[in-house]
């Protein structure tokens, strides 16, 4: 004779290894790997800290992307105890787990021991509306979403790299854009800043790209930072920021930047252009090269032409920062392979792209060091570049 | 021979090219071929005693010289290599 649902259950639990919820919160530190298989409408008030979702429908073809080895400790719990007992089961039984357990009393008994969970953010009908084509894709979905909302970016420059990067990243739901620019539009930078606009003209162009945001995403917070980068304000600018975007026009800020975000230990999105090339690589700090690394040190004034105003391609800029977004993008959500320890070159005449191959430099005045011996008097230090500027105009 | 890529800062150096061929047994030696055909580019290559300027990236293939054996480096028929100044053009 079958069994009723009832002696079924009794049968699975007997046959499982279930565990106390006191036990789990002792466990929590100690590497096991927790999995809610509840529904993802039962979330919303809240899981276990750290806990990875696997609804119970998708368990035996999503654990292992979760949870790669067999032989990991896994701990199962839903509402009540019921259905983590069932895929718990399932996942020694076919699956061939070593060590899985079912929580008895799921959340609700947690919950009545009084222990902690985290609430997960949820996104707003309007904002599940506007991404809805991020949602779409399981690599950024709600979790990605929520990422990209959190995060705080900050762009070097409302320029021609920084306007199409700004758009953009406004566009997918960045929650904070930072913009340092001293600069006002002017007429020229209409060619290729597609931030700005005509009748903008003369205005300052943080309060410029700020309107465009805002028309653009209004959930986006603009802070706006009308100032020259310098030694003297850099650390207290780019501290607290999740990722740089640097589409600065001259050296001793790009060598600055490098040494107060090794420092920092902020992730640098780094490109530049000039006529049709385009360059890009992104600098993590400790994890590949900086921008010292790569270029020891500045060329003098004939071969930088970032001195003077030197012509541009206008889509350009375009391109290359439209390439920034997307790594920017990448970095925030965890996903794909950033450009780290790689030189992208853009060659828009030829239509190649083509890159070469970035090492940390042992030597590296800055990067061979530990963050914290890296002095303010010596950031942003190299030959008296300024002067060399000024005196080749 | 090989394909030398010349950045935009040298291409008026050699008569607006993107690329060059230069015929020589290592990076050094092709180098130096480039600024014999080529003169203006020898001073933005070379310093006065003769080394590559450390301001100048050379990339074999995809591969940075500094990593394998310099100018040294031996260059095979039918290899593209690269010189790459830093660029800071972004606004």
């Amino acid at each position: 004779m079958s069994p009723t649902s009832a002696e079924l259950l009794r049968q699975v639990k007997s046959e499982i290894e279930e565990i106390d919820p006191s036990e789990v919160k002792e466990l929590l530190q100690e590497g096991a790997v927790i999995v809610d298989v509840r529904e993802a409408e039962e979330l919303a008030s809240g899981l276990l800290p750290g806990a990875k979702h696997v609804p119970r429908s998708y368990l035996e073809t999503r654990i292992e992307g979760i949870v790669p080895d067999r032989s990991a400790h896994v701990i199962l719990y839903c509402a009540s105890g019921n259905r983590s007992a069932y895929g718990a089961r399932t996942l020694r039984d076919d699956l061939g787990y070593e060590q899985v357990q079912s929580m008895t009393g799921g959340i609700a008994l947690w919950k009545d021991r009084g222990y902690e969970v985290d609430v997960p953010k949820a996104l707003s009908p309007e904002q599940r509306d506007r991404y809805s084509r991020h949602l779409l894709i399981p690599e950024i979905g709600a979790e990605g979403q929520q990422k990209l909302l959190d995060a705080k970016v900050l762009l070097l420059g409302a320029g021609g790299l920084g306007s199409p990067t700004a758009l953009y990243l406004a566009a997918a739901g960045v929650g904070t854009l930072g913009i340092v620019d001293d600069d006002v539009v002017d007429l020229s930078n209409l060619q290729r800043q597609v931030i700005h606009s005509t009748p903008r003209v003369g205005a300052p162009k943080v309060d410029s790209a700020e309107e465009a945001i805002h028309a653009l995403n209004p959930d986006v917070n603009v802070v706006k930072y009308p100032v020259r980068l310098d030694a003297s304000n850099i650390m207290e600018i780019v501290s607290g920021y999740d990722v740089i975007v640097d589409g600065v026009d001259n050296f001793p800020t790009r060598y600055l930047l490098n040494d107060a975000t090794v420092r920092l230990k902020i992730p640098v999105v780094s490109a530049s252009i000039l006529g049709f090339d385009g360059q890009l690589s992104v600098f993590k700090p400790y994890e590949g090269p900086c921008y010292r690394c790569l270029f020891r040190e500045p060329p003098p004034a004939e071969l930088a032409p970032s001195c003077g105003a030197n012509g541009v391609l206008g889509v350009l800029p375009g391109t290359m920062g439209l390439l920034q977004a997307t790594e920017v993008v990448k970095l925030i959500v965890g996903i794909g392979d950033p450009a780290i320890g790689r030189l992208l070159l853009y060659d828009a005449l030829a239509a190649t792209l083509s890159e070469v191959k970035v090492h940390r430099d042992p030597d590296c005045p800055i990067c061979s060091r530990p963050p914290d011996e890296i002095s303010d008097e010596e950031m942003g230090v190299f030959p008296d570049y300024e002067a060399f500027c000024a005196a080749a105009g | 021979m090989a394909t030398i890529k010349i950045p935009p800062v040298l291409r008026a150096s050699v008569g607006g090219e993107r690329e060059v061929s230069a015929s020589g047994e290592n990076v050094g030696e092709i180098l130096r071929d480039l600024a014999d055909t080529h003169p203006a580019t020898a001073t933005q290559l070379f310093s006065e005693g003769g080394d590559l300027n450390r301001y100048v990236n050379v990339y074999l293939n995809d591969e940075d010289v500094r990593v394998l054996d310099g100018l040294d480096t031996a260059v095979a028929d039918g290899d593209t290599v690269v010189i790459l100044p830093a660029m800071a053009g972004g606004s």
